[in-house]
């Protein structure tokens, strides 16, 4: 066999190994929108659960939903842009940055479970806020901080250089060059980086476990002391917690966790998109 | 001359910009304070080497042998799925696809990142463990192999973005070079990219390990949860994460038990520490290797 049958073969055996990973992707899209589809009534997104869950609707935990990604929003997003200010505008090239550099790489590899533990060690238990939509969030928040981070960074850093020095010459102070040159022009780049973040918070389960998530609880939360039911422990609970849920709820559940979560990530990736035909630098 | 605004802003810059190494901090710090509590009750020679984890039974015991085999089987599974597979998607990707068809391939994996773990998870359940309990005429599914298959398919997007990055990366000199002395695409692909792009390609296996041991919902959801020492991956078998979400709930605050899991929180964040240290060394060296080009 010579070097360009060699070369046949394998490109086809890479294209196949390709084609197996990427028509599940495919497949689960089309299993959840056909079976989830015909539980999507008024009823089911706006009313209360019924029946231990069997039935009724799933309102209550599209709004805990809701609240969490606002809660983890307001936390995450001014913490991670100001850091990441500071990394990209401010810090300088030593041991204090690179040791930042780490704890950024380390909270992303956390595993989520383990943001659970200290969720509840820190916020639910030491700091006596309960399970409730304020643990929640700061936790889900410290889990989005490395995301938001590392998107504004890149936001930033794609900024010219020759911007900050024209500010400069032009005697405004660092800080008038990053709040009047730098941030304006890297906003649409630090909102898809904070929206995909947030579409990756919105969808968590094993954090919320014990800082947040309600089993069962038909009403909409008070406060933000409150506990709440959400959309992927909803799922998790009708499928390995209730016996003889029916499939279109469970498929119903899915489809809309799976569409808020496709919804956020459309939108950053249609802003993506049209920061890149605009900017003329 | 500076204003006393920018002064107070520019604390708060460096107050957030150092607040990662707090926040690691402050993690190691709430799971040693909870999770050490329990070597007053137990050894950690029991802890680490015991291989029975019956914390409900009278008196409990902690041994989480059984837990890092089940951990060890899931991940060791999902990798050997994962990367010859992952590898083989990103060449394809880089180097053989036509453009628009490269672009639609990566648009799925990006796709698969997105999906909530616990909807895989959900999946799992409803397609994977029946269709492994046919093929293997098991009396239920749900087992490490069901855990290995799911894994490997949730790391695919780790684990194809970075070597394709480090594939990307590699100069492109050395790829003309090759194909000018002759050598066929393919001869190129695994003669020279691939050695290029061996530090990515070794970060992408450590990164693909970490997102594979600290994966908890999926696996809670189709591993079958049997805190047993595993003998094969036909088995149903329990992680190091699946236990502690599964435990927690039902774990009195300050009970052994309690602490035990706060235990396994520390196990699994030394782990994941030194997985993305190793990571983060393959990526830099290979970053070291861009600037002599």
């Amino acid at each position: 066999m010579d070097a360009r049958q060699k070369e046949k073969i394998a490109s086809l055996i890479l294209h196949l190994i390709t084609i197996i990973i990427v028509t599940p992707v495919v497949l689960i899209f089309v299993l959840v929108l056909v079976r989830g589809l015909p539980a999507l009534t008024p009823e089911f997104l706006f009313a209360m659960p019924r029946d231990g869950m069997r039935a009724g609707g799933i309102f209550p935990a599209i709004v805990g939903t809701i609240y969490l990604t606002l809660g983890t929003a307001l936390f995450s997003i001014p913490l991670g842009i100001l850091a990441a200010i500071y990394l990209n505008e401010y810090a300088q090239r030593n041991w204090l940055t690179r040791v930042v550099e780490l704890a950024i790489i380390n909270l992303a590899g956390v595993p989520s479970i383990v943001y659970g533990l200290f969720g509840l060690g820190l916020f639910v238990t030491f700091l006596q806020f309960g399970a409730s939509i304020l643990a929640g969030s700061l936790t889900l928040a410290i889990m989005t901080l490395p995301v938001i981070i590392t998107a504004t960074r890149e936001a930033l850093s794609v900024v010219p250089r020759s911007f900050r020095e024209v500010s400069f010459s032009l005697g405004a102070s660092r800080w008038q060059t990053v709040r009047h040159v730098v941030l304006p022009n890297a906003i649409p780049g630090i909102i898809t980086g904070a929206i995909l973040g947030l579409s990756r918070a919105a969808g968590e389960t094993a954090p919320i476990l014990f800082t947040v998530a309600a089993f069962y609880l038909p009403r909409l939360p008070r406060s933000v002391y409150d506990q709440a039911m959400t959309l992927p422990y909803h799922i998790y609970v009708l499928s390995t917690q209730v016996p003889n849920v029916s499939v279109k709820v469970q498929y119903g559940t899915v489809l809309v966790l799976v569409g808020m979560v496709f919804i956020m990530n459309i939108l950053a990736s249609w802003l993506r998109a049209r920061l890149r035909k605009r900017k003329t630098w | 001359m500076k204003r006393p605004f920018d002064f107070i802003i520019e604390k708060l810059v460096f107050l957030s910009g150092i607040a990662s190494i707090i926040f690691v901090i402050l993690i190691f710090i709430f799971l040693i304070k909870e999770g050490l509590s329990l070597f007053s009750q137990v050894s950690v020679q029991s802890f680490l080497f015991g291989v029975n984890w019956y914390p409900i039974s009278d008196p409990p015991q902690f041994g989480i042998v059984p837990l890092l085999l089940g951990s060890f089987f899931v991940t060791f599974g999902a990798i050997v799925i994962a990367v010859p597979m992952g590898l083989a998607a990103a060449i394809y990707i880089s180097e053989f696809a036509p453009r628009w068809f490269a672009n639609v391939l990566k648009t799925g994996i990006e796709l698969l990142a997105a999906i909530p773990s616990i909807v895989l998870g959900f999946i799992g359940i409803v397609t994977l463990a029946p269709f492994l309990k046919t093929v293997f005429r098991l009396p239920s599914g749900l087992t490490a192999l069901a855990g290995s298959i799911m894994l490997a398919f949730m790391a695919m997007p780790t684990i194809v973005s970075i070597i394709e990055d480090a594939i990307v990366s590699t100069p492109k000199s050395y790829k003309e070079g090759s194909l000018a002395l002759g050598a066929t695409r393919w001869q190129t692909v695994y003669r020279v990219i691939i050695p290029a792009a061996s530090s990515g390609i070794l970060a992408a296996i450590m990164l693909g390990i970490g997102r594979v041991i600290g994966e908890t919902m999926a696996v809670l959801m189709i591993t079958g949860n049997a805190a047993v020492i595993p003998t094969s991956f036909l088995q149903p078998v329990r992680t190091l994460t699946a236990t502690i979400a599964a435990e927690m709930g039902e774990a009195v605050a300050g009970s052994g038990h309690y602490y035990a899991l706060f235990a396994i929180g520390i196990v699994l964040f030394i782990i994941s520490f030194i997985i993305n240290l190793l990571a983060d060394m393959f990526l830099h060296r290979n970053g070291q290797g861009k600037k002599k080009r």
